[in-house]
């Protein structure tokens, strides 16, 4: 027997509320396809990719239809190229970027995740080749998705790898000048990255992950906001226990939406991501979720405390909804992808110096931020140090996704359209860390107990 | 295999009749029908079995949306587990 209420409330979270499965991932080994010659390496990784991913969009548009609830994204993780490419003669892997852009077209999906390297100790042939190549990737293929890690809490911080990531960073924008650098939103760089991420542009499948694996991420932060909405004057534990059913709700849609995929696909299910994602639309950003709390402005102070209550009531509603969590799990805070964000830097409320307080008690980090074009690298590497820091020494996962527009100065925005968003230009700290930069080494990993 | 029909829209003569004349045509049984009209807005929610369906999920989908195209009214048609797996444990 059904109940009328309960099939209104769905129907109304989809449909008012933006409730959607944000992305079905399709991770795939690509370990088999080293060769050493780049040309075979390059064949059997577009032959590859093609066979596992054949049926990836048909059976989600399928799903989409029987369920009707909307999947944002079908897309595709791949193993980390400088892992598969290196054992090739080949010098220049954007050639692998190029390869991995025609699969993606060739299936269909829209990103293609995994044009990576895992550098958080130190470099192999394959790494600064791979990294060496990412401007070049990024700026002539379309779907492809490129990440480094070049922190861990047990190894430390690579810091030759930070102040490489400054420079590439900056090369990437120049050479997509005429987009709004939009190379740049194509990249992150990670501390502690997840091996089983589902959503872009940090998504790679990771070497302790199976042959092929389906992951599925969900959002829906515009339920949330709804659900706290009704909450006038309520005490901060009816606040977390409202947002733990929400939570648990929103993830119950991805952890049957994944069973349905993996058993259509008869690929194994790997996990569900149940960060809160949002999307520029109106209604859908976690911003507002901070503001239902209480908070005139996003950014405000009191933003961290609530943006800690809203990421763990999320997890704690959404581990009972699966059966598999994993990945980044956690509300982002992408500036240029949230209403709420933009308005608030606009106002003034918000600044990189907040971000970098709410990064340490949510996932992921400073994300889509645009800076000035006249950004040193050294500036940027300092700002990819700090939260790698952070990461490092909480034990999470932190990342950058920064865009120094070229040509633009703070107050400016530069709009990108689609899931991406616009991004207003926010104010960079002026003062230099270029010595601090330019040492180079490691960060040694810290301690894990005396935690003060 | 249950599947749960909502039709939301402006009340007008009609509706139940072309729903369910165009269940009938492909073999749907209905199990249950609740049906509500609240300040002129029509709100019916069906339970339907769709085991003997003669037509695939997506062809009645795309089916029942024209009708309710037609008819000026949202119908959707989802399988039943999108509301057990959210709302039961």
């Amino acid at each position: 027997m059904f109940n009328v209420n309960e099939i209104l409330e769905t129907i109304n979270m989809i449909s008012e509320e933006n409730l959607d499965i944000r992305t079905i991932t399709m991770g795939i080994s690509l370990r088999d396809c080293a060769s050493d010659s780049g040309k075979t390496a390059g064949q059997k990784i577009y032959e590859k990719i093609v066979r596992c991913a054949q049926n990836l969009v048909r059976t989600g548009e399928d799903i989409e239809k029987d369920f009707g609830i909307p999947i944002i994204n079908k897309r595709i993780s791949v193993t980390p190229i400088a892992l598969v490419a290196e054992s090739s003669d080949e010098e220049n892997y954007a050639v692998f970027a190029r390869v991995l852009d025609k699969a993606a077209k060739a299936v269909g999906v829209n990103f293609i995740g995994g044009f990576s390297s895992l550098v958080h100790k130190g470099y192999t042939k394959g790494d600064k080749l791979l990294i060496k190549a990412i401007p070049e990737a990024l700026s002539e293929t379309e779907r492809v998705c490129a990440s480094v890690n070049l922190a861990t809490t047990k190894s430390g911080i690579n810091m030759d790898a930070v102040k490489e990531m400054g420079f590439i960073i900056k090369e990437c924008a120049e050479r997509t000048r005429n987009n709004g650098a939009v190379a740049c939103s194509k990249l992150v760089v990670f501390s502690n990255v997840p091996e089983d991420n589902p959503f872009m542009a940090g998504a790679f499948h990771g070497v302790g992950e199976p042959e092929c694996v389906i992951n599925v991420g969900v959002s829906g932060p515009g339920v949330v906001a709804h659900a706290l909405k009704d909450l006038n004057g309520a005490d901060f534990g009816t606040i977390a226990e409202t947002i733990k059913k929400t939570a648990f709700k929103i993830t119950r849609m991805g952890q049957l939406v994944a069973q349905e995929a993996s058993s259509r696909l008869k690929i194994p299910f790997g996990i569900v991501d149940l960060s809160l994602a949002p999307t520029p639309a109106v209604g859908d950003s976690v911003a507002r979720i901070l503001e239902a709390m209480g908070l005139e402005k996003c950014g405000a102070h009191g933003t961290t405390a609530a943006l800690a209550l809203l990421n763990d009531a999320v997890k704690k509603g959404g581990v009972m909804a699966s059966s598999y969590v994993g990945g980044l799990s956690g509300a982002f805070i992408p500036v240029s992808e949230d209403a709420g964000m933009i308005e608030a830097v606009m106002r003034g409320a918000l600044s990189i110096e907040k971000l970098e307080a709410m990064t340490c008690v949510c996932s992921v980090g400073l994300d889509m931020i645009a800076v000035p074009g006249d950004t040193p690298a050294s500036t940027i590497s300092a700002i990819i140090a700090d939260e790698a820091a952070i990461g490092m020494v909480n034990s999470k996962t932190t990342a950058v996704r920064i865009i120094p527009v070229p040509g633009m100065k703070e107050g400016d925005v530069v709009e990108y359209g689609g899931l991406f968003g616009r991004a207003p230009i926010m104010r960079v700290n002026p003062f230099s860390s270029e010595e601090f930069i330019n040492r180079g080494g490691r960060i040694p990993a810290p301690l894990q107990s005396l935690k003060n | 295999m249950k599947a749960v029909i909502t039709v939301i829209g402006h009340d007008r003569i009609g509706i139940i009749a072309s729903v369910t004349g165009v269940l009938a045509k492909a073999n749907v049984n209905i199990l249950d029908i609740s049906q509500t009209i609240m300040q002129n807005i029509f709100s019916m929610i069906m339970l339907v079995d769709v085991s003997n369906m003669n037509c695939e999920f997506s062809e009645m989908s795309d089916l029942l949306k024209q009708t309710g195209e037609d008819l000026g009214v949202d119908i959707r048609f989802q399988r039943e587990e999108i509301f057990t797996s959210m709302h039961r444990i």
